[in-house]
């Protein structure tokens, strides 16, 4: 049984509605990996998975209970999500930001104890940013930013972790950073990660699970990604004709474009 | 930053936050003795401490109990109140600028009182209840116009803008089908004030604050998850939604009832949690030193009106106007010439 799971759900923002029937299973101890064209949904499943976004049928379930029915401090001790945007408060420095992820496990009367400080202190080192405990949010670069909230979410210590397109307004270098930074996380063994991604390529490279979506259809290829990544899949689900090699750093799929075919008049 | 921590208690405190509502306590109590003690019937602080524990004299009480003390406490609970419900507002809709104006609660307000004293020519207490009526309802009316999928700020700001545009129009209305007096009455209640307020209006101050001010506190930390998006307040196990209407309904209910007591007093709900917030340095709220610098900047200022214009009565709005924003402007410029960015 898998711990986080979404069964036949209809997502819809209004009346328009994104995702329909759709079943989704997160393997446990996986890297998952969630591709797909603009407007495929997959940011939208996400949502449904973290409790953002509330089904209008079906329902997403956490450990054998439907999601909606836990208190919502509950599902944060067992899931933790990295939104796509978060607002720095003004003034706020990276310890105090970090420190917030345990909010969760504190109470009124105990707000600071020490496996709060201990588990802030460890997210801090683990993402590299011990060093900035003291430094304004708003002064870090963007790349140092990311880290800094990633480290928020990794304070929580939840056994899933949900990132929404984690390396979004990256340059590549710090997206590589973030990702390998997941991968860690994933291979220490006790985490199961699910993030949407726009690079296919990244995708392949880091996921153990992939699961591919196509605008008005859903989930139409999901497993490892050297089992599914090939030539077809993609020219079906992005339209785009491709090679795919062997990435020469990893032996994962590299999907490669096809050049141009000049339409002559 | 220091850490307190014992069995049942662990708590982590901001030195500077606690330093500065410490001395804000201290100035509140500083002006609250200069207002007992002066005035038209000077009395010693011996005097007035005397005449609280029962001790006075005939004379004494009646300066201390009938003519000061009510009004004290009256405007150090309404400036708690306006200020906490300001911050509250400027937290949930992540602009500096809201009050309980922007959302069409005072605006509101006045509609009632006003209706009450020119449909009706109705007494203080059912101008009270008017006002407060109508301000209740009109926010609510905002917050469910502003309703879709959740209520967002910016949404929440604008509806609320048009709304109270909508009902300063009533108003004006109002009062030109109004007799010369009750327009006059009208007149007197929308400056606002604290003049002739007892005990009456202190116990309800302090009945509602008494509720509410614990509320407000509790949910002051899930606020501060509030100002980083709902998506990061929800990923940390708080409910967006619930969280929100329920701090509305607390800075709702604040703002009614220091309006219900002293009338649409201008500028503490905007001013005060700037002010607090600049001097605590804190990236959160900050609610218990708003609170504290609300009571603080309606003390002060309902003295200066008091002792500085004697004869004419002064609403103690133009005062809070006046110092809270001067004080306001000096901080800001303050801070810019320094080359900080908030």
């Amino acid at each position: 049984m898998t711990r986080l799971r979404g069964s036949e759900l209809t997502l819809s923002y209004d009346e328009r509605v994104v995702v329909s029937g759709l079943d989704v299973e997160i393997p446990d101890g996986s890297f998952t990996v969630i591709v797909g064209p603009n407007a495929c949904g997959k940011s939208t499943v996400l949502k449904a998975l973290a409790r953002m976004l509330k089904p209008r049928t079906g329902a997403v379930y956490l450990d054998g209970e439907a999601i909606s029915t836990y208190r919502s401090k509950e599902v944060a001790r067992r899931l933790g999500l990295l939104p796509q945007t978060s607002i720095a408060p003004g003034g706020i420095t990276v310890g105090e930001l970090v420190a917030r992820g345990r909010y969760p496990h504190q109470r009124l009367l105990r707000q600071w104890s020490v496996e709060d400080e201990q588990a802030t202190a460890a997210a801090m080192r683990l993402t590299g940013v011990h060093d900035l405990a003291d430094r304004l949010v708003d002064e870090l670069s963007g790349g140092q930013r990311q880290r800094v909230w990633l480290a928020m979410v990794l304070a929580q210590q939840t056994p899933i972790l949900l990132l929404d397109e984690p390396t979004t307004f990256l340059d590549i270098a710090h997206q590589v950073e973030v990702l390998d930074l997941c991968a860690d996380l994933h291979e220490d063994g006790n985490h199961t990660l699910v993030a949407v991604l726009h690079d296919l390529n990244q995708a392949c490279r880091y996921a153990t699970h992939l699961i591919a979506m196509k605008p008005g259809v859903g989930v139409v290829a999901q497993g490892r990604p050297a089992d599914i990544v090939t030539a077809e899949l993609v020219e079906d689900v992005f339209g785009l004709p491709c090679r795919v090699i062997a990435d020469p750093e990893t032996e994962t799929p590299l999907v490669v474009p096809l050049r141009r075919q000049r339409v002559s008049a | 930053m220091r850490t307190v921590r014992t069995p049942v208690v662990s708590l982590r405190i901001s030195e500077r936050a606690l330093g500065v509502s410490t001395a804000i306590a201290v100035l509140t109590v500083v002006a609250a003795v200069a207002t007992m003690v002066t005035g038209d019937f000077p009395l010693t602080v011996g005097e007035v401490l005397a005449t609280v524990v029962g001790q006075g004299d005939g004379y004494a009480d009646f300066v201390v109990f009938t003519l000061r003390l009510p009004r004290l406490i009256t405007g150090l609970l309404v400036g708690a109140a306006l200020a906490l419900s300001g911050a509250i507002l400027q937290s949930l809709s992540r602009n500096p600028l809201a009050s309980p104006d922007i959302i069409g609660f005072t605006q509101g307000a006045a509609t009632g009182a006003i209706a009450v004293l020119v449909l009706a020519q109705g007494s203080m207490t059912a101008t009270a209840l008017g006002a407060t009526a109508s301000g209740l309802l009109t926010s609510a009316a905002v917050y469910l116009l502003a309703l879709k999928q959740g209520v967002q700020g910016f949404r929440l700001v604008l509806i609320g803008i048009g709304v109270s545009a909508m009902m300063l129009a009533v108003n004006s209305y109002l009062i030109t089908r109004a007799t010369l007096e009750s327009a006059l009455a009208a007149q007197a209640w929308l400056v606002g004030g604290l003049n002739n307020r007892g005990w009456d209006e202190a116990q309800v101050v302090a009945a509602v604050l008494a509720v509410l001010l614990p509320c407000a506190l509790v949910l002051g930390r899930r606020l501060a998850l509030l100002e980083m998006g709902d998506s990061a307040a929800t990923g940390l196990g708080v409910d967006a939604e619930r969280t929100r209407l329920a701090l509305l309904a607390v800075s709702v209910g604040l703002a009614a009832v220091a309006t219900a007591a002293a009338g649409p007093i201008s500028f503490v709900a905007l001013a005060a949690p700037q002010v607090a917030r600049r001097l605590t340095g804190a990236s959160g709220p900050g609610l218990a030193a708003a609170a504290l610098m609300g009571g603080l900047l309606l003390v002060v200022s309902d003295f200066a009106v008091q002792r500085l214009f004697p004869t004419t009565q002064l609403p103690v709005g133009i005062a809070t106007g006046a110092i809270g924003g001067l004080y306001l402007v000096w901080l800001l410029a303050h801070e810019w010439r320094k080359g900080s960015t908030t």
